[in-house]
Order: structure tokens, then sequence, then C-alpha cells
């Protein structure tokens, strides 16, 4: 039967073939992923042990409560994604669609406390560069701490805005019938994703606001 | 057949080893334990990285090319790490990181 699907690609032998070679794909532009990020956590490696002084100052200024609460988020999404993979392979569109979308909602509430982060750093003249003037004392190498956190938070964020962009199109072709429990790949391999920028957030949190608290 | 369901027991119970993960992370960082508060930290982040990657990205009941994939993306980043610090390290101006004399 599984060789008539629609879904079925012609050059595969059947679904399951397909399906592994999906998920294959998607680790492939993972561990492509771990090493764009493994960059950036080098460089705050290298600043880190360079100035742990400016770092710990610097990680004074973020917001344990916020950065705590998005976490919570996070990993809230993290749960609403594995349930909707879960009610995606049992077939059942109706719980499918809901937990797309609640892990939506989940995403949105965590740029929503980002971008409120972010509006407070503005006003604390902490962003780098000419701007960059904090009213209390501190040494010129906390402006390195800044930008670190800002490439490694915004590349994130930038990582959830597309993985709440394609939630948006799964939502659509799950709404169009197109996933059922034969076909029901792009939900699982999407999965993983969102998973992986979950787990960038699990390492984000403790290097940017945790250190040096005691 | 297709791929493995794993029962949502399996999701709940994860779910709620990260949150707790996330609290002892947030309260150990407010403790003084020397060197060893990053060591803590940074082994809380791994253990709930493995926990997701098991068990919410499948993993563990994926096949063995899922698994060389995924450990090779583990292994690379252990390079690029090693090989910066095997650098950084042995320069004049960090001796002092490896002997722990000023």
């Amino acid at each position: 039967m599984s060789e008539h699907h629609p879904a079925l690609a012609h050059h595969f032998e059947d679904l399951d073939q397909q399906f592994e070679a999906a998920g294959l794909g998607m680790w492939a532009f993972l561990v492509q992923e771990i090493l764009f990020f493994g960059g950036l956590f080098a460089a705050y490696l290298v600043y880190r042990m360079s100035y742990p002084e400016a770092f710990i100052q610097g990680s004074h200024y973020l917001d344990i409560t916020l950065g705590g609460v998005n976490t919570a988020i996070l990993i809230c999404s993290s749960l609403t994604m594995a349930l909707a993979v879960f009610y995606g392979q049992q077939g059942n569109r109706r719980q499918l669609i809901l937990f797309l979308f609640l892990t939506i909602v989940l995403g949105a509430a965590f740029l929503g406390i980002k971008a409120v982060e972010y509006t407070h750093k503005y006003h604390e003249h902490l962003i780098p560069g000419p701007m960059f003037h904090p009213e209390e004392a501190h040494p010129p190498q906390m402006q390195i701490f800044f930008a670190l956190y800002f490439a490694m938070t915004g590349m994130h964020a930038l990582h959830m805005v597309i993985g709440i962009g394609i939630l948006v199109f799964l939502i659509y072709q799950a709404r169009q019938g197109r996933y059922s429990v034969e076909y029901n790949s792009p939900i699982e391999i999407f999965g993983l994703y969102w998973h992986f920028v979950d787990i960038v957030w699990i390492f984000l949190f403790p290097l940017l606001y945790l250190i040096g608290r005691h | 057949m297709g791929p493995h369901l794993v029962p949502k027991r399996v999701y709940y119970t994860i779910f709620a080893a990260l949150l707790v993960l996330t609290v002892v992370t947030v309260i150990v960082a407010f403790i003084d334990l020397g060197p060893f508060n990053n060591l803590i930290a940074m082994t809380i982040a791994v253990a709930k990285a493995t926990l997701v990657v098991l068990y919410f990205m499948h993993v563990r009941y994926s096949g063995k090319l899922t698994w060389v994939f995924a450990g090779a993306g583990f292994v690379w980043l252990i390079i690029l790490f090693v090989f910066l610090l095997n650098d950084y390290l042995t320069r004049e101006a960090w001796s002092n990181l490896l002997t722990g004399h000023p």
C-alpha cells in the first residue's frame, strides 16, 4: 500500500526509508548548526578567560528572573512540540494542530520577554558601539560581554523566529489534511530543529545570566 | 511501521527533570563553590542537553546512522575546544590558569 502514498517521492523504496533519509538530512543540518554556535561559544570561552571580571560585571546587568522564566517557557515549548510529534504519529489532527499552536504561543512569549530585555539594555546604554556608556564604572572589556550577549541571544532568537514561521506552515499543512499515521515526517523533522534551539538556550542561560552570582 | 512511538509518560518525565535541573542550576549559582560553580553549571547543562537529545529528539530510539551523525557534531565541537585551549592555555599570560599560581 505505502508505495502508492501520495507523499512518497519516487526515488525512495517506501515511506520508512524516506523518513530515515529526511531525519538524517536534518541531523546533517544540525551538525552544521552545532559548529556554527560552537564558534560563538569558543569566542565566549576565550574572552571570558581573558577578562573574567568584565564578564561577571556584565552578567550582573542581566535579569535572572526574566532569563529563568524564559528557560522554563522554552522547556514547556519543547514538551508541547514533543506532544505535537506524538499526536502527529497517531494521526490525531485536532490535537496535532492544538500542540503546534501552543508551541507557537510559547515561542512568541519567549521572544516577547527577550524584546523586553533588549529594551532594558537599550535604555541602560548597554548596546556595544559608540552608544555604550553604562552609568557605573566598568572595565572596557564589558563591551565584549555585551557584544557576545547580543550576538548569541540574537542568533538564537532568529532561529526561533524562523521556527515559528515553519510552525505556521505546518499548521496550514495539517489543516489541509497532509499528515496522517503513515506520513508525518515533516512534524518529526521540525521537532528536531525546535529541540536543538532549546539546547542552545540550555547553555546560553548559565553562561550569560548565572556567572559570578555568589 | 514508521518511527518509534514514544509514550507520553516519557515526555512528561523528561520535562519534569529539565525543570528540576533548571531550578538546581539557578540555586547552585548563588552558592560560592569556587571553581566548581562553572563545572557544576556546565555538567547540569550537558545533562539537560543529553536528555533532550536522547528522548525529545528520539536518538535513543533511532538507528545507528543517526547516532553517528549526532555524535559527529559533538566530536567536531570537542576538537574545536581542545585545540583552542591547547593554544591559549599555553600562552605566557594564561599559564597561571593551568598552574593556579598568579
